[in-house]
């Protein structure tokens, strides 16, 4: 049975998005499969350059599967795999000969639950970034500042980096996962509910967070809180049961979105 | 109410015949470690830990046996453990989804069950046979083999326990495979790794089968991996059944310190593995 005919076309808002904007990626007609079920089906979508991209649909609609393909996380797993092309720089990722480590290198993750590694905060970040370069240990302290000083995080842990990061708040446990992201100096950081654990001030020091790295970063987050996407996102995709429905600016999607169920959604008639 | 009272009634009586089983299995126990205590101390001198074991009639101690013991546990224990994390690895990491992995955990569970003189006789067979005579490096190759099912299960178990998410959070920053597993696995399942290799130890320290056949004994000081040597429960086992007095004595201060030693791991063992306050 071919998925692709049953899918209604996407709904693309074309005039909100500017031209110039560079592609940093370009998923096309991508379909993803656990096993033999598919849960994402043709789905073509750009991904900009330095803005924030936000996946929005209700829970199973296979936002977080569409952005665990973005780094091949699904190849951890068995039975899981992915068709079509994910074009980064042009490049197609989903290519055998793409090199996965690499490829995460350059796209970070950070996801729903905060997840420090078991050793002190100067280390969670040091790691990463040994893995990529051999550093002089004052260019490396260099780096662990920067790093979390882009995460706003350096004030509240500058004297205790030799603690353990387990030790953190959930709040700053996060904010030192985004650090550890950053490190590394990804291209791409993907954000899987980053949020969804936090209170609401940890919230807003993440989102603000997120404006500032969209400078130098390409973003794309999945968020169940709608709210939340209005305010940080440049772009929304609406996804419903592994379609891609709509896709436009945000302003856009949340004043006169084009579909029946995207403002279903929006407007809190279901999900 | 009626329905209400019987209930009650059934609880009162379970709990009744619950504790009752319990007192009673705890009250062997207890008496077992009273006679243990009472006879082991009584003959516990300095010259225990100083003294050679004696010929019969004469007075003596245990440092040949104590010595040949910790030399064949530690032995058993290397030659064990990296078996059996390197299999427990396997089994929780690489091959975690495949069909081999359930062929290998069923294997270990047989092996983790069969009877410790079975492991001594192959050991005889394979290597006092062969070799011509008994030999220490025997008796500690039957004990490792006794350690792998141990430590290749409290491994895995302590693996799987690390949380996916925590091992998805390290392939996203592209770390290869094994240096997640050495880096973020060990890490996080340390204490619980650490912890099966001192029960696995606990459980060689008192194992006396697999030993008959393998390092048999040595009235005399030897460290000689060689030579046949002697271990703790070899010598209990031989005084113990002795008809002289000065031996039942020595036996009965043996046993006291292998069991105060397995004490002592399994405490060790439970303070490591308990969950540590994240702070």
């Amino acid at each position: 049975m071919n998925v692709a005919s049953l899918s209604v076309p996407t709904v693309v808002h074309t005039a909100p998005h500017d031209p110039d904007l560079a592609e940093k990626i370009n998923i096309r007609n991508l379909s993803f499969y656990y096993g033999e079920v598919p849960a994402l089906k043709n789905i073509s979508l750009p991904l900009r350059e330095n803005k924030v991209t936000a996946f929005i649909g209700p829970s199973g609609c296979g936002k977080s599967t569409l952005l665990r393909v973005l780094n091949r996380m699904y190849d951890l797993y068995p039975n899981q795999r992915a068709e079509g092309e994910i074009l980064l720089d042009g490049k197609d990722i989903l290519s055998p000969q793409q090199d996965i480590n690499l490829l995460r290198a350059r796209i970070g993750m950070v996801f729903q639950k905060p997840t420090p590694f078991p050793m002190s905060i100067y280390e969670n970040i040091a790691f990463g970034i040994r893995l990529y370069e051999r550093l002089p240990k004052s260019v490396l302290d260099g780096r662990v500042e920067s790093s979390l000083r882009r995460a706003a995080l350096w004030d509240e842990v500058k004297d205790k980096l030799g603690a353990n990061g387990l030790g953190l708040s959930g709040g700053q446990q996060q904010r030192l996962c985004i650090a550890r992201t950053v490190a590394v100096k990804p291209e791409v950081i993907l954000l899987d509910e980053p949020c969804s654990a936090l209170d609401p001030i940890s919230t807003a020091k993440i989102e603000e967070l997120i404006d500032e790295l969209k400078a130098d970063y390409t973003i794309v987050m999945v968020t169940h809180n709608m709210q939340q996407a209005a305010r940080v996102s440049d772009s929304t995709a609406f996804m419903y049961l592994g379609e891609l429905i709509e896709v436009g600016s945000t302003t856009h999607m949340f004043t006169s979105p084009r579909d029946r169920r995207t403002q279903d959604y929006i407007t809190g008639r279901f999900g | 109410m009626a329905l209400y009272a019987a209930r009650r009634r059934r609880n009162a009586v379970a709990m009744a015949l619950s504790l009752a089983a319990t007192l009673f299995g705890l009250g062997w126990l207890v008496l077992i470690l009273g006679v243990l205590v009472w006879q082991g101390l009584s003959g516990l001198s300095l010259s225990v830990f100083t003294e050679m074991t004696p010929p019969p009639g004469s007075d003596g101690g245990l440092l040949n046996p104590i010595i040949g013991s910790l030399i064949l546990t530690s032995l058993a224990v290397l030659i064990g453990t990296p078996v059996g994390i390197l299999a427990g690895t396997y089994l929780a990491e690489y091959g975690r989804y495949e069909r081999l992995s359930s062929v290998v955990r069923f294997i270990n569970d047989i092996l983790l069950s069969a009877p410790s003189i079975v492991v001594g006789l192959f050991v005889y067979e394979v290597m006092v046979a062969t070799m011509g005579h008994f030999s220490g490096v025997a008796g500690a190759v039957a004990l490792g083999i006794i350690v792998v099912p141990v430590v290749v299960r409290t491994t895995e178990d302590m693996l799987t326990l690390v949380p996916k998410e925590l091992r998805e959070a390290a392939a996203a920053l592209g770390m290869p495979r094994a240096v997640v597993i050495a880096r973020i696995s060990y890490r996080a399942a340390r204490a619980g790794m650490i912890t099966g290799v001192l029960l696995a130890l606990a459980r060689i320290s008192g194992e006396t089968a697999p030993l008959l056949f393998t390092s048999l004994n040595n009235q005399f000081w030897s460290t000689d991996l060689n030579a046949p040597m002697a271990s703790l429960p070899i010598v209990i086992f031989q005084f113990a059944l002795s008809p002289y007095v000065e031996w039942q004595k020595l036996a009965w201060s043996g046993a006291l310190i292998i069991t105060a030693s397995v004490l002592t791991l399994s405490i060790i063992a439970r303070i490591l593995a308990a969950p540590r306050k994240s702070s």
